[in-house]
């Protein structure tokens, strides 16, 4: 079974003269443990793609099954809780990070835990647990505002995998850094997919990182032009 | 965790001072409600002291303190007699207004029976008038000491007693005098005003060819008396027996006396209607006007807070938190800004409203009742935010 799976999904902005096509029959598939890439220029319906995916965007045609669950059948399926299924099995991980600015890096990765109903204690103790792991265990109580571009994304992961989630999805996650922080981004996201065994689709613009990922999908003008499996 | 307090925590360089200037507004809120309560204490501060049932005063007037009321001081003796009476004591009220270390200095002097009531009805220093002559007993407010003079009229008056802070309807600060006193303070002509009166009342009789000197005589001797006579008050007020029938005893005196009687309870509304309504009203569309400011501001800063937050909120939203999270964050942050500017407000009030040149009365009633509208006014304006808030698409978390 796929974690994520989407069949023939098609997105258009607008009506009639106006109308304007994101995606267009697009399908894929991610397994969990999966590192796999969007690859396209901007404006390419890379996003369009990925918030169809992240139960942002509902798509004008086509299916998305995640975790084996249709949440969307040529529109979302009636009675299905979105925000439920972005709270608990879906990490997101965005091109600038989108930390809380007034919360310090620990709260920042409490705050996915505590929206999901997990008492203070067990959220503080995970989320440590987290940023220990990521090497950031003396930045817990700094603000966004006192970390590094790779530090923010380091926290910005740990939030996103704080909730144990089955699928992760990022959004240009290696744009603001370095072409050294950019690889270590890359080389922890691989990682955590081999360890958590979560499916991770990420959107990307970058082909510097293009070796790191198991699959790739390239996208040109709302079409899915090539799908290329590498041996990484 | 609560995003409210995290946030403030983080800006409460900003949030200290929006709370201190929505606090100085709301402290403005509250003296107004204080200046309105103030003015009512004050108006009523000499009723309060005086303690009478019916005020006796002339016919077809509202009382000494809405127009002119001049009655004779004598009748006190016809009053004492209708049944219910307990005692009548005639009083007299006059505003002063003269020169004291080279300044303005305005007071209202009571003049009272010695042997009666309407007097000081409480001696904090000194003691109360025991001649009856050029003693005088103030209200703290005037700020004399024991023992200072003051020229008044034809004679000076020494300090011998300070009295509470009582006013009159004007807000100026009362000192007390025998009858007799007040009386020549308020009718009695220096020698030379006299003697002009004499004159000129001789010279008008002898114009009057029919009258035989005797006559003449007689009569200047009558016209003299009258005219010299200081034996005229503004009021008789008057306590009743225990259970005696106010309404009664007022209906006696109107019917076989012909003067107005007034009960104290309607002596305070001719008093808080007539003479504070214009000020309340006044000292209400103030209020009223502030709040409404209040509000407005308010509603921006929660607004504006709301939209520095676009990008949080669609973070919040992406990740699949509630509306209740987001709702409550911007509803805690209003209502937290109103409760501390609340605060401020109460305590800058507190702090000052005595050093305020009129009578200031917190009433907590009037306290309390801000406060709900405050709490209101802060739930109602964070529903401009809150809206905007829940309009946030969890795609605007995304791209830069």
């Amino acid at each position: 079974m796929f974690a994520i799976e989407v069949q023939n999904l098609t997105k258009i902005y607008g009506r009639g003269d106006t109308a304007v096509t994101g995606i267009a029959e697009a399908s894929l598939q991610v397994a969990p443990g999966e590192l796999v890439a969007i690859l396209g220029p901007s404006g390419s319906g890379k996003t369009t793609l990925l918030t169809s995916i992240g139960l942002i965007n509902e798509p004008t045609h086509g299916k998305v099954i995640l975790d084996g669950t249709t949440v969307a059948d040529e529109r979302w399926i009636p009675g299905i809780d979105l925000k439920r299924i972005r709270r608990e099995k879906i990490g997101f991980i965005f091109q600038f990070h989108n930390l809380i600015p007034f919360l310090t890096a620990l709260e920042n990765v409490m705050i996915t835990l505590e929206i999901n109903d997990t008492a203070a204690k067990d959220a503080k103790k995970r989320a440590i647990e987290l940023l220990e792991a990521l090497n950031l265990s003396h930045r817990l109580n700094n603000y966004p505002v006192a970390l590094s571009g790779g530090e923010l994304q380091r926290v910005a992961i740990a939030r996103a995998l704080a909730n144990r989630p089955k699928m992760i999805l990022a959004d240009e996650p290696t744009a603001a850094l370095d072409t050294e922080n950019g690889m270590n981004v890359m080389a922890l996201l691989k990682e955590l997919a081999l360890k958590n065994h979560s499916a991770i689709l990420v959107v990307t613009h970058d082909h510097r990182m293009v070796e790191n990922f198991d699959k790739i999908y390239e996208v040109r003008d709302g079409h899915i032009v090539g799908e290329k499996t590498t041996s990484a | 965790m609560n995003l409210a307090i995290r946030d403030i925590r983080y800006h409460r360089g900003r949030f200290i001072l929006t709370s201190i200037g929505l606090g100085l507004l709301l402290g403005v809120v509250l003296s107004m409600g204080g200046i309105y309560w103030g003015l009512i204490a004050d108006a009523l501060s000499i009723l309060d002291a005086t303690r009478a049932d019916i005020w006796v005063v002339q016919q077809d007037t509202n009382g000494p303190f809405a127009e002119s009321s001049r009655i004779q001081e004598d009748i006190k003796y016809r009053m004492a007699l209708v049944p219910g009476v307990a005692q009548a004591s005639p009083l007299s009220f006059q505003t002063v207004q003269i020169e004291r270390m080279g300044k303005p200095f305005r007071f209202f002097v009571i003049g009272y029976d010695l042997n009666g009531f309407g007097g000081p009805p409480i001696i904090f220093a000194g003691r109360n008038i025991r001649q009856k002559h050029y003693e005088m007993v103030v209200s703290k407010g005037m700020k004399m000491g024991i023992g200072e003079k003051i020229h008044l009229g034809l004679h000076d008056y020494t300090v011998v007693g300070i009295t509470n802070k009582i006013v009159s309807t004007g807000g100026d600060p009362v000192a007390y005098v025998s009858l007799s006193d007040a009386q020549d303070i308020q009718f009695k002509n220096d020698n030379n005003a006299i003697r002009n009166d004499r004159e000129r009342v001789s010279s008008w009789l002898s114009g009057i060819q029919t009258l035989s000197s005797a006559q003449a005589k007689s009569l200047k001797q009558n016209i003299a008396e009258l005219k010299e006579s200081t034996h005229t008050v503004n009021a008789v007020v008057v306590k009743l027996n225990p259970g005696a029938n106010l309404t009664k005893v007022q209906e006696r005196i109107v019917r076989w006396n012909h003067y107005r009687a007034i009960s104290n309870e309607e002596q305070s509304k001719i008093l808080s209607k007539g003479m504070i309504e214009k000020a309340r009203m006044q000292l209400g569309l103030f209020r009223i006007i502030l709040l409404i400011i209040s509000a407005v501001i308010i509603s921006l800063i929660i607004y504006t807070s709301t939209l520095d937050k676009i990008k949080v909120i669609a973070t919040l939203k992406l990740m699949g938190a509630r509306n209740r999270v987001i709702v409550g964050m911007i509803l805690q942050q209003s209502l937290l800004m109103g409760v501390i500017a609340y605060g401020i407000g109460y305590i800058l009030i507190k702090l000052t409203y005595e050093k305020f040149p009129r009578r200031i009365e917190l009433v907590p009633f009037d306290l309390y009742a801000l406060f709900a509208i405050v709490v209101a006014i802060c739930i109602i304006s964070s529903f401009v935010g809150i809206r905007k808030a829940l309009k946030v698409e969890p795609a605007q978390a995304l791209g830069g």
